[in-house]
């Protein structure tokens, strides 16, 4: 009895310790990850990573200025798209409509939210890179914000329904209209929660790179206005690290490190200092 | 939901109050119906993607039906295409990865829901956050500079050496294929299992550990016994959860998988799967029937997560309820 006892105490032991060693060696990925891109990338950052074109093969030096400007534009269309149809729709799921019709749109918000990211940029192929015959920054953005799209309206409604009913029913009750309650009363107390979720998402599509394969296509020089096709840092990483020469592997281990080290700071920022005090309701 | 408009105090003149009343009102519709036209072109934009993805995929269905989908052929210059080998490699390689990634997921999550306490469950739990905030891209050049080589090096010929005498584990060691492909989807899910799975757990009552400790289990064996049973269906949710990602997954797999459409029963063997062959032949398709059978292979694809999420999203829902609801009561 009494060994049965100290055997079970063992396992006890023992297994817990291994979900602590599990735990450990999930958490440690993440620093593993960003090791290895300073240690193979933090060198070749430098003042001309930021601004020069890239070179051509076997010539050394050479930056990412056009992929950098080239994410910045797709990521700024993409917003423009995504975030206004998931916010005004947020702000009607939760202030205006009935429950059926916020079944089908949240249901179908679901469907874009688990589609493979590659799936959306067939779509967006099919929708603006085909009728137009081109390649552009704005069938990139196109796809980059339907992505958007379901993170900024589900949260969006999350937040807003958290908002207490109190304060809509003192504004409403000092004569505002439902309208100006919503955008002078609602809105305002769950912004940071709102802000939080749409900085999430951008910093989601920002490293997106199966839907930007046939829709912004890449470009070795500047992309100029919207409509020619234009690089991007994930895309370079990628036929960067792929590329036989070394010089661009040790580029995409740079660059990896220069969109991680962005994508990772706005998530810090969002979620340690804008959702400071946002306590996430539950649904 | 309160009603559209609550009468103002007769403070004001009633007639003046009367007519800012009735446009305020107005104002409300207008704002209903705005919100209410983003809201539908979410729905709209839904449904149009489904609709292009089955019309662009109308000529290799005429052509092929469902044996597009049982056919080993991937021929381009013939114009022959069969779905199979990136059917098969998907699986494969989202079966490897699960296997992998389920049981440390879980034991990670259960450390973080039952045994951490919240000053260290919480930051870990933030890194796990930002895990899953890495690009796929990023893991891709991971698998192409590290995972690869150690593959090659240490990995597949231990295996070989010691389990050798699966058909799983033979041939040369590449590097690239089934196996690499699926140890870098591993380490890409496991925070969604983590981050669900810990939920999950968390939401299962308090009652219930508490009884089992006061009859005499240890620890481990209320929390494996009791605790995990109790979530199931929870963390049932969140393995298809990361199976769908896992599915759709592009970027990482099309670098370390090595595209080849072969179908082998040894995971050393380089493979492809649906997501990247539609990323690297997709710009090169000459041809519509090529182009719409890359199309149809989205669609595919496109049903499979479909399938799997509203799987999981549905076992999630009905355990955090009833943890939550037998809680309360």
């Amino acid at each position: 009895m009494n060994g049965r006892l100290r055997w079970r105490k063992f396992v006890s032991g023992f297994m817990l310790t291994m979900t602590g060693v599990c735990a450990l060696v999930a958490v440690s990925v993440l620093f593993c990850i960003l090791g290895y891109l300073i240690y193979h990338g933090g060198r070749d950052i430098n003042w001309n990573f930021f601004t020069k074109l890239p070179t051509p093969v076997g010539e050394s030096g050479g930056g990412m200025a056009n992929a950098i400007v080239g994410s910045a534009k797709l990521l700024l269309l993409a917003s423009l798209i995504g975030v206004p149809i998931g916010f005004f729709g947020g702000i009607y799921l939760a202030e205006f409509s009935g429950s059926k019709v916020a079944f089908v749109v949240r249901y179908s918000a679901d469907l874009l939210n688990g589609a493979p990211s590659i799936v959306i940029g067939i779509f967006a192929y099919a929708l603006v890179v085909h009728p137009f015959q081109h390649f552009s920054t704005f069938a990139g953005s196109f796809a980059l914000g339907i992505m958007m799209i379901p993170i900024t309206l589900l949260s969006t409604e999350e937040f807003l329904r958290g908002v207490p009913r109190a304060l809509r029913e003192g504004s409403m009750a000092l004569g505002a209209s439902k309208w100006s309650t919503i955008i002078r009363v609602v809105v305002p107390a769950a912004y940071r929660g709102i802000v939080t979720a749409v900085l999430l998402a951008l910093a989601r599509v920002a490293g997106e790179t199966a839907p930007l394969l046939f829709t912004a296509l890449g470009n070795r020089y500047w992309s100029p206005g919207w409509n020619q096709p234009t690089e991007s840092l994930p895309h370079m990483v990628y036929i960067y690290a792929l590329s036989p020469y070394e010089d661009w592997q040790h580029q995409a281990w740079a660059a990896g490190l220069v969109l991680l080290g962005l994508i990772l700071m706005v998530n810090i920022m969002a979620r340690v200092v804008l959702a400071r005090g946002v306590s996430v309701p539950r649904a | 939901m309160s009603t559209s408009s609550i009468p103002v105090p007769s403070a004001s003149p009633a007639a003046a109050s009367r007519s800012f009343l009735s446009r305020l009102r107005e104002g409300d519709e207008i704002a209903r119906l705005i919100t209410f036209l983003f809201a539908a072109s979410v729905v709209l934009i839904t449904l149009l993607l489904v609709y292009e993805l089955w019309v662009g995929s109308v000529l290799p269905r005429e052509k092929f039906g469902f044996g597009f989908l049982i056919t080993k052929v991937w021929d381009p210059i013939a114009e022959n295409f069969g779905a199979l080998p990136f059917i098969y490699g998907t699986l494969v390689t989202a079966a490897v990865a699960l296997l992998l990634a389920v049981p440390l997921g879980i034991g990670a999550a259960i450390f973080l829901a039952e045994l951490a306490p919240q000053r260290v469950s919480d930051p870990l739990q933030f890194f796990i956050d930002l895990l899953a905030a890495v690009p796929s891209v990023i893991y891709g050049v991971l698998g192409v500079f590290v995972v690869i080589p150690l593959m090659r090096q240490w990995v597949q010929p231990a295996l070989k050496n010691t389990l050798g005498f699966l058909p799983l584990f033979q041939g040369p060691a590449y590097g690239v294929g089934f196996l690499t492909a699926g140890v870098v989807l591993a380490i890409m899910v496991i925070p969604y299992i983590i981050s669900v799975s810990r939920e999950v757990l968390m939401s299962v009552p308090r009652d219930q550990r508490e009884a089992a400790l006061a009859l005499g289990s240890t620890r481990w064996e209320s929390t494996w016994k009791v605790v995990v049973p109790f979530a199931r269906t929870g963390i049932l949710g969140s393995i298809f959860l990361a199976l769908a990602r896992a599915l759709g997954e592009t970027m990482a797999v099309t670098m370390v998988i090595g595209n080849t459409p072969t179908i082998s029963s040894s995971l050393f063997s380089p493979g492809y799967s649906i997501a990247a062959v539609i990323a690297n032949e997709f710009t090169e398709a000459t041809g519509d029937l090529y182009l719409q059978s890359l199309i149809e292979l989205g669609l595919v694809l496109f049903v499979l997560t479909f399938i799997l999420n509203g799987l999981a999203r549905l076992l999630i829902i009905v355990t955090t309820q009833r943890g939550s609801g037998m809680g309360n009561a």
